[in-house]
């Protein structure tokens, strides 16, 4: 997915796919679920992807509380680092798992990892609960009628995920820290000069070096 | 698309979107552009990949939840609470190639369509429309009538000038529909409307911008530049 950085074949295929076909927009499925076997397969390096089926298909409560066990505390640890207070937090990323479950049907493997998808969600939640401000969103990519995700894409973005997450673990430590800083202390780049001390232009090359990096490694 | 994109997004500005830390009147404009533009669409996507990664990370510990929180959570599921109202993300325009339509991130703070925007007078045929947005950064909408110049002026912060409809000129560089102008405090600009069409554009800072001229300077006080 980061190789979308450089070029983005994927988005620029559906949108060729609306522009011919003008076709109403539709929610993409998840994999199938049929086979359960393969799914078990699946499961190993699919990053909650059979949960998030099965919390879909079927109302899974065993899968739904495997997924809080992981998502549930680090969205909690999300939110307070962004300001909220501990009850805040506990009490929105419990609205966040609630809206993980009711809008399983949206989610689409072969787009985003559970992860990023939980993480948007959360973000939204932030903005709306702690700056209580509305967030405009870009309008959304009318997908065409398809039936399935192709199941490689879904590998391959998987693939991308776990490459993505190396890349990540190999930063300079000065590096993770910023990007960290950006994402999770809910900081401007000037706020993070005044809170570390470092001038807003080592700030600036940092995180431009971090990115750097991670965009060559997903080459 | 009829025009394609030439001005794009900058990376600091993608990010501060992804991670959520723009004030509203910065996403109104990110939410517009990325509406038109794919390969700002999927850097956004990257970023949001690379803040997927961070909550994931497996140095992140996170902080427990309450004993009772995934009961908790499971009574919310029954009882139909979600952190999203149920409005869902906006769909693409159908009417979008038709050029005339502006970007459903943008209209839905003013309404049905152009026409409906209550413009302000500031001179010289210019027209502007401010935004109901969060006080940290200002958005408005700028009625620019073909070849008329904006007042020049320098910024004591960022300025994103995005194009909704016709074209502006900007010393060397050409913008048009969908293509967003970046200009940081150190930049004096004077963009023109093309002759073509008169332009409308959002414009967002967060900060008030500096006017060169007296006149100008003393107009601020009262349109809210």
């Amino acid at each position: 997915m980061l190789a979308n950085l450089e070029t983005a074949p994927r988005v620029d295929s559906a949108q060729a796919l609306h522009t011919a076909q003008g076709a109403k927009p539709q929610v993409r499925p998840l994999t199938g679920s049929g086979n359960v076997t393969a799914e078990v397969e699946i499961s190993k390096r699919s990053l909650w992807v059979s949960e998030m089926v099965r919390i879909r298909d079927h109302s899974d409560k065993t899968a739904f509380a495997a997924l809080y066990g992981h998502f549930a505390p680090r969205v909690k640890g999300f939110l307070i680092k962004s300001g909220a207070d501990a009850s805040l937090a506990e009490e929105c990323a419990q609205e966040v798992m609630a809206t993980v479950w009711h809008k399983a049907h949206m989610f689409d493997p072969a787009r985003a990892s559970v992860a990023t998808w939980i993480f948007t969600i959360a973000r939204n939640r932030k903005i709306d609960a702690l700056r209580k401000q509305r967030r405009p969103e870009p309008e959304d990519l009318p997908w065409g009628p398809e039936a399935d995700p192709d199941q490689a894409d879904v590998m391959a973005l998987q693939q991308d995920v776990e490459i993505l997450g190396r890349a990540m673990a190999d930063l300079p430590a000065p590096q993770r820290d910023l990007i960290n800083k950006a994402y999770f202390g809910d900081l401007t780049h000037s706020e993070i000069a005044a809170e570390t001390g470092l001038p807003l232009g080592t700030i600036k090359s940092r995180i431009r070096l971090a990115l750097d990096r991670l965009r060559h490694a997903m080459k | 698309m009829t025009h394609s994109i030439q001005h794009h997004l900058t990376d600091d500005i993608l990010l501060g979107y992804s991670a959520g830390t723009l004030p509203e009147a910065f996403n109104i404009l990110v939410a517009a552009h990325v509406s038109m533009c794919d390969s700002c669409r999927a850097k956004l996507e990257s970023f949001d990949a690379i803040g997927g990664a961070l909550l994931d990370s497996p140095e992140v510990e996170g902080v427990a939840m309450s004993v009772e929180g995934l009961e908790a959570t499971l009574e919310k599921i029954a009882s139909g609470v979600r952190a999203e109202k149920s409005k869902s993300q906006p769909q693409a325009n159908p009417a979008f190639g038709a050029s005339r339509t502006i970007p459903t991130p943008v209209m839905d703070y003013i309404g049905t369509d152009l026409s409906a925007v209550k413009w302000k007078p500031v001179g010289m045929g210019v027209k502007q429309a401010i935004l109901s947005t969060s006080r940290e950064a200002t958005a408005r909408l700028l009625y620019i009538p073909a070849g008329v110049a904006m007042p020049d002026h320098g910024h004591n912060g960022t300025e994103l000038t995005m194009v909704l409809q016709g074209a502006f000129q900007d010393q060397d560089e050409y913008f048009g529909r969908g293509d967003v102008e970046t200009a940081d405090a150190h930049v004096s600009h004077t963009p023109v409307a093309d002759i073509h069409e008169d332009c409308v554009c959002l414009a967002v800072t967060d900060a008030p911008l500096v006017f060169s001229g007296l006149i100008p300077r003393i107009m601020q006080r009262f349109v809210r530049i």
